[in-house]
């Protein structure tokens, strides 16, 4: 119904073109199509280009292995588990704080020079390149809270890296609740937590969770914060506790891209599949969250 | 809060409900508080870190070496602090990833907001979005091995690592960035100001760059700016395949070092902590810092603008 009457109004608005003006529109609408296509081109080459260059490394020995000197035996278990571990642990700092920032937005406070302040300073973080972080991380967690190189270390700078985004996306989902229920919440006698809790969360929270997979699906990727941090570009044991040293899988291509030998860039792009299997993982996984769940509170 | 004051104060066990009520609800409050005061205390901490360390930068090395001088050697025997040679580095490779992207990204914009069908716009914005979330270490290990190699082919005296290649790379992953704020700001174009036009006898191409565009300037602006602070503020694409070599150069051709990159080039070695080799790192973080916020707020300044709608 939607795209019909969208339909006619463009049928509307739009002039009945004349032979004289269809050819440079349509050589126009031609060279916009192709400034489209290149980049989708470009992407689907990377990742071919990726797999190719990756296939013969991809085996269940190189996701179950050790790095190692020789290219050929080099695994990539202890950067999995590190970036696994990294990951849940950045969630687990990220997500209540973010939502808990978006619920006070958007909840309880009114507009003022405070709220504005800190908008205007959400929308500066998410802008601010990620090595900055990494550097905030390596000062603030690695030394002044002596973390060291830590697990914690790390997840604590990708949670504040993240925390704009959360934000910002838990703030869209919430918003997107009708006035007129939290009104009739109220009408029953609850209070504004009450409310919150029992109606406005429940009802945002495909939105939320959405947002949140993808952000921290994001996070997967991060390299240049963890460097900063130090995280070990060669580990050859599997992370066992907050304070554990660790390596990441992001962290391991580099160090397989910034070698000299072919043997390596061939793992790197082995590396790569998998980072990249992992991400489509999370992107299909926040799809499929948000599909099954808008069902449940179907009006 | 209108509810709490309508409960009759007369009765003692509603009262005891109401006063647990409104301690859970300021608990409550102070907690989310909290949780929106982390980002402030995020952005005092990295101005804060950076002052600090800057500050111990600037006890050792003056202004003068830092700002006139275009050698960057710092881990050298002979050291030279000129924090031109980095700019230099970022602002070639940033360059080429916008004039990479622009054409392609405001292209791009025009057709899926003025020239697509609502259903081809519906499938392409999220598979762009796919474009922009792509790990920037996949795109450094493509710019290396697929495109320098490809490059070389056509482009006599290429160095393996060059500007180049990681700046036609950082173009192509900034493009999403350009394309969907600029449709954004294409799109919420008023429909009545291209009807007006129509009805003046302008053809769809003329409506659009002589109506539609000039009316989402600021916001394409702004969009390129983001696009710019971007390109700016990426690390891995220009570490992988740009090279280890500050120098004062506009020559695509040859090896540069941008800020970032070299920021990571210092984390990576074993340079101890605190001292003079360490604290460049802030030193240059800082300049980072600054480049892109002053970018970031002037985007953000001009999106205000159209958000806001001032002009109709």
């Amino acid at each position: 119904m939607e795209s019909d009457s969208k339909q006619s109004q463009e049928t509307l608005r739009e002039p009945q073109p004349s032979l004289a003006t269809i050819g440079p529109e349509k050589a126009f609408v031609a060279i916009c199509r192709l400034a489209v296509a290149l980049p989708l081109l470009l992407l689907v080459v990377l990742v071919v280009d990726a797999v190719v260059d990756g296939w013969p490394r991809l085996s269940w020995g190189f996701l179950t292995g050790y790095p190692s000197r020789n290219p050929e035996i080099a695994g990539i278990l202890p950067a999995l588990a590190g970036s696994a571990a990294v990951i849940v642990l950045t969630a687990v700092m990220a997500i209540p704080v973010g939502v808990g920032a978006a619920i006070y937005l958007e909840e309880y406070t009114k507009p003022g020079r405070l709220t504005s302040l800190i908008e205007l300073n959400i929308s500066n973080l998410a802008g601010v390149p990620s090595i900055i972080y990494g550097l905030l991380g390596l000062e603030l967690f690695v030394r002044a809270m002596q973390m060291g190189r830590s697990l914690l270390a790390g997840a604590a700078t990708l949670a504040l890296l993240v925390l704009p985004a959360v934000i910002m996306t838990s703030r869209e989902a919430l918003r997107t609740v009708p006035y007129s229920l939290r009104e009739a919440c109220y009408a029953l006698g609850a209070d504004r937590w009450q409310t919150i809790w029992r109606v406005v969360l429940p009802m945002s929270l495909p939105g939320i969770l959405t947002g949140i997979i993808l952000s921290v699906a994001r996070a997967i990727g991060e390299t240049a914060p963890l460097i900063m941090i130090g995280a070990l570009t060669y580990v050859a044991f599997l992370p066992d506790s907050l304070m554990s040293p660790f390596t990441a899988l992001p962290i391991q291509i580099f160090n397989w891209v910034s070698r000299p030998q072919k043997g390596f860039h061939t793992n790197a792009a082995a590396g790569i599949v998998v980072l990249l299997v992992l991400m489509l993982l999370l992107n299909a996984t926040a799809i499929w969250l948000r599909v099954r769940l808008q069902r449940r509170v179907n009006w | 809060m209108s509810i709490h004051t309508a409960i009759p104060a007369h009765l003692p066990a509603r009262t005891a409900l109401h006063e647990r009520r409104r301690l859970t609800e300021r608990l409550v409050g102070a907690v989310l508080f909290a949780c929106a005061i982390v980002s402030l205390i995020t952005t005092v901490g990295i101005i804060l870190v950076l002052i600090v360390e800057t500050a111990g930068f600037f006890q050792e090395v003056s202004l003068r070496d830092f700002f006139g001088d275009t050698q960057w050697t710092p881990l050298f025997a002979k050291k030279h602090f000129g924090i031109w040679a980095l700019v230099a580095g970022t602002a070639l490779t940033s360059a080429i990833a916008v004039f990479t992207a622009v054409p392609l990204g405001l292209l791009a914009a025009a057709y899926l907001s003025e020239f697509a069908e609502e259903r081809v716009r519906r499938v392409l914005k999220p598979i762009m979005e796919i474009l922009a979330g792509i790990p920037t270490v996949v795109y450094g290990y493509f710019a290396l091995t697929f495109v320098t190699p490809l490059l070389q082919k056509v482009v006599p005296g290429l160095a393996g690592f060059n500007a180049l290649s990681p700046g036609l790379v950082m173009g192509i992953m900034i493009f999403p960035t350009i394309a969907s704020l600029s449709e954004d700001a294409l799109y919420a174009v008023p429909t009545s100001l291209r009807e007006a036009a129509y009805a003046l006898g302008a053809t769809r191409l003329a409506t659009t760059f002589r109506v539609v565009i000039p009316s989402a300037f600021s916001g394409i602006v702004a969009a390129i700016i983001l696009g710019v602070s971007r390109a700016v503020g990426e690390t891995m694409i220009v570490t992988i395949a740009a090279g280890q070599q500050p120098r004062f150069t506009f020559d695509p051709r040859v090896p540069v070092e941008t800020m970032t990159a070299y920021i990571v080039q210092v984390s990576l070695g074993d340079t101890p902590t605190g001292t003079l080799e360490f604290r460049t790192i802030f030193a240059v973080g800082m300049m980072l810092f600054v480049f892109t916020l002053a970018l970031n707020m002037v985007a953000h300044r001009l999106r205000q603008h159209i958000l806001k709608g001032s002009l109709w």
